[in-house]
């Protein structure tokens, strides 16, 4: 920190002040690139993997058992082969259309949950934060009831009850759960904006309730609720990963959760087929590493004095 | 209550409360929405051992009969209700007839054992690298452990279980497998058993500190940042006191506290993933019946299982809340 001012500037510094010139907007920080760049990468697998790949390889029985990927041996000594780069399951499934469809799963569930959890987060916190009184009270102690309450253990009991379930119901049942931190993120923001002088102004010049809580305050919050949103996708896929490797969740539909589950129950530590759970596992990571670069990204956004120069 | 405000108390209070009866409902409402008969599950169960069922009509009616499911809403509301205030589930469908309050009794030690354990670790571990981050004379390594610390922060712990099951049990053979004990010891209070646990626990619990030291660190560091600007650590300095003495009994003892409070954010989601890192290792705990209770179908046992862990964080976060003006002073808390 304290190098800023030193004559000559390091290379890293150099570097540093080039890129500050050229992207002098926070949105477009290195961490927040490179988060969503991970992201983006999930989906283009998704997508480019469908028009490119044979998804009815993801049937069971649809191709050999227990294949490495390419470049390996399993314990009979097969090599990988061609027509299944990654390999395949113990219920011989292709892992490449396993992963091309279940990698986009895992994102849209988190991120529909998000959305929903999210929307009825934006509504309560500004209603309670803005409106006060009874509303106020029913509002906040709900959320500080639900936030003790682990997802997790409810929604197991809600899918044991009702069996299968579609991806879409997943995400709408964790919706049910990550509402509380934006409620209380956004109610206590209101509560510190009411103060300001330009939302008394607009309250003196006579606009609705409505304009002010969303033309007036709401684009204050923009780096609070994308903040708040990425937390919240990340506690949804941990969320729906949690019910998956349970056992719970989609039953027909790949998942990344399902597919760990699988290869746990068909014990494929003993027997050595890392791929079956560890492209799964790595797939993860790369979702949860990217949504960390995107959440530091936006602390930069919206906190100014993380912004360094070295 | 000297230091708590009696409103504060009361507020605290009323929301522990509701918590624990809100958590109660819904898991008591959720089976009722759903079609499934548990009567009919059961005699599916008897049917798959006997082959077929005579007058399946009437023993449908009397399995209904003893769950109390025949009886009004209300009635069946009340009777559960009052049954767990007295953790009473009733009895387990697929150990029938073990209570499932035995059930639990019997693997939430385990759970409980495993979770104060790797708590422990990474709250010594994780906030003393946190203050060292700070530290001027910490050897420049640990600020490596910056970028290290957040990245496992973001990976749930049955990622780190998988990969350190299959690194140390499965390819290096150092630790076992699955199980909490060895199949050929006896549980009890000698050595071997005792030996044989913490071979057992060391992966799980491994797995669940390095996927939260990271996070104490993270809040030690921001914490240490703040007490190194305060005057009576410059007057230390300027006292001449042994720099490490600083900065255990000046630094961190005061940057230590507000962790406490992260602790009550954090421990409902801890709880959850340990429930996973012990359905993985197959563990003997929670994770492992409630495991255990999916598979089976059996509806009191998983009730009673997210009941008792609810319980558990709701508890955890209200004893925290309460005991923290004692821990610090400083703090007071505002009424209402």
């Amino acid at each position: 920190m304290a190098t800023q001012d030193q004559i000559p500037p390091t290379r890293a510094e150099r570097r540093q002040a080039r890129r500050i010139r050229r992207f002098d907007n926070p949105w477009l920080n290195p961490k927040l690139l490179w988060g969503a760049g991970f992201l983006v990468g999930i989906i283009i697998l998704g997508l480019v993997g469908r028009m490119l790949w044979d998804l009815e390889l993801v049937f069971t029985g649809s191709s050999p058992l227990k294949l490495p990927p390419i470049g390996f041996e399993n314990l009979r000594g097969q090599p990988g082969v061609l027509e299944h780069p990654l390999g395949t399951d113990g219920g011989g499934r292709d892992l490449l259309a396993l992963i091309i469809i279940g990698a986009p799963n895992t994102l849209f569930v988190g991120l529909l949950a998000s959305l929903i959890g999210m929307s009825i987060g934006i509504f309560l916190g500004f209603s309670a934060g803005f409106l006060g009184g009874r509303v106020d009270d029913v509002i906040r102690v709900g959320a500080d009831v639900m936030i003790t309450i682990p997802p997790l253990l409810i929604l197991v009991v809600f899918q044991s009850a009702f069996g299968d379930v579609t991806l879409t119901m997943m995400a709408l049942l964790i919706a049910g759960f990550v509402w509380q931190s934006p409620t209380r993120l956004i109610r206590a923001q209101v509560l510190s904006m009411k103060q300001s002088g330009y939302v008394q102004m607009a309250q003196l010049s006579g606009a609705s309730t409505g304009h002010i809580m969303f033309r007036e305050m709401l684009p204050n919050l923009v780096p609070y609720l994308f903040g708040s949103f990425i937390a919240s996708v990340t506690t949804s896929i941990v969320t729906a990963v949690g019910l998956e490797v349970l056992g719970l969740g989609p039953q027909r539909i790949p998942t990344l959760g399902r597919t760990i589950y699988e290869a746990i129950n068909a014990g494929a530590l003993i027997q050595n087929l890392w791929w079956w759970w560890g492209l799964p596992t790595l797939l993860l990571g790369v979702i949860f590493i990217g949504l960390l670069l995107i959440n530091l990204g936006l602390d930069e956004v919206s906190n100014p004095r993380l912004r360094r120069l070295s | 209550m000297g230091r708590i405000p009696k409103a504060y108390l009361i507020n605290r209070l009323v929301t522990l409360v509701l918590t624990i009866l809100i958590a109660a409902t819904i898991i008591w409402i959720i089976p009722r929405l759903s079609p499934v008969d548990p009567a009919e599950i059961a005699l599916g169960r008897m049917a798959a051992g006997a082959g077929a069922v005579a007058n399946s009509e009437e023993i449908l009616a009397q399995l209904r009969a003893n769950m109390g499911i025949d009886q009004p809403f209300l009635v069946q509301y009340f009777k559960y209700i009052t049954g767990a205030l007295v953790f009473d589930f009733g009895l387990s469908t697929a150990a029938f007839p073990t209570p499932v309050s035995t059930l639990i009794m019997n693997a939430l030690p385990w759970t409980l054992g495993l979770m104060i354990l790797s708590l422990l670790i990474t709250f010594f571990i994780g906030n003393l690298l946190g203050a060292l981050m700070v530290w001027d004379r910490s050897p420049k390594l640990v600020r490596v452990a910056i970028p290290v610390a957040m990245v496992f922060t973001s990976i749930p712990p049955i990622l780190s279980g998988l990969l350190l099951m299959w690194i140390f049990a499965a390819k290096l053979q150092w630790f076992p497998l699955t199980g909490a004990y060895g199949l050929f010891v006896e549980p009890s209070w000698t050595w071997a058993f005792v030996q044989s646990v913490l071979h057992h626990g060391f992966l799980p619990a491994l797995s669940i500190v390095i996927v939260t030291f990271g996070f104490w660190a993270l809040g030690m560091r921001g914490l240490m940042i703040g007490v190194q600007g305060e005057d009576y650590v410059k007057l230390a300095e300027a006292k001449g006191l042994k720099p490490r003495y600083i900065l255990y009994r000046y630094m961190i003892r005061n940057a230590i506290l507000p962790q406490i409070t992260a602790f009550a954010l954090k421990i409902g989601l801890l709880i959850a993933g340990q429930v996973l890192v012990e359905r993985i290792f197959a563990y003997n705990g929670m994770g492992k019946l409630l495991y255990d209770a999916i598979l089976n179908q059996d509806f009191p046992v998983i009730q009673g299982v997210s009941y008792v862990i609810i319980l558990i964080t709701a508890l955890s976060v209200f004893l925290v809340d309460l005991l923290y003006p004692f821990i610090d002073p400083r703090i007071r808390h505002e009424a209402g």
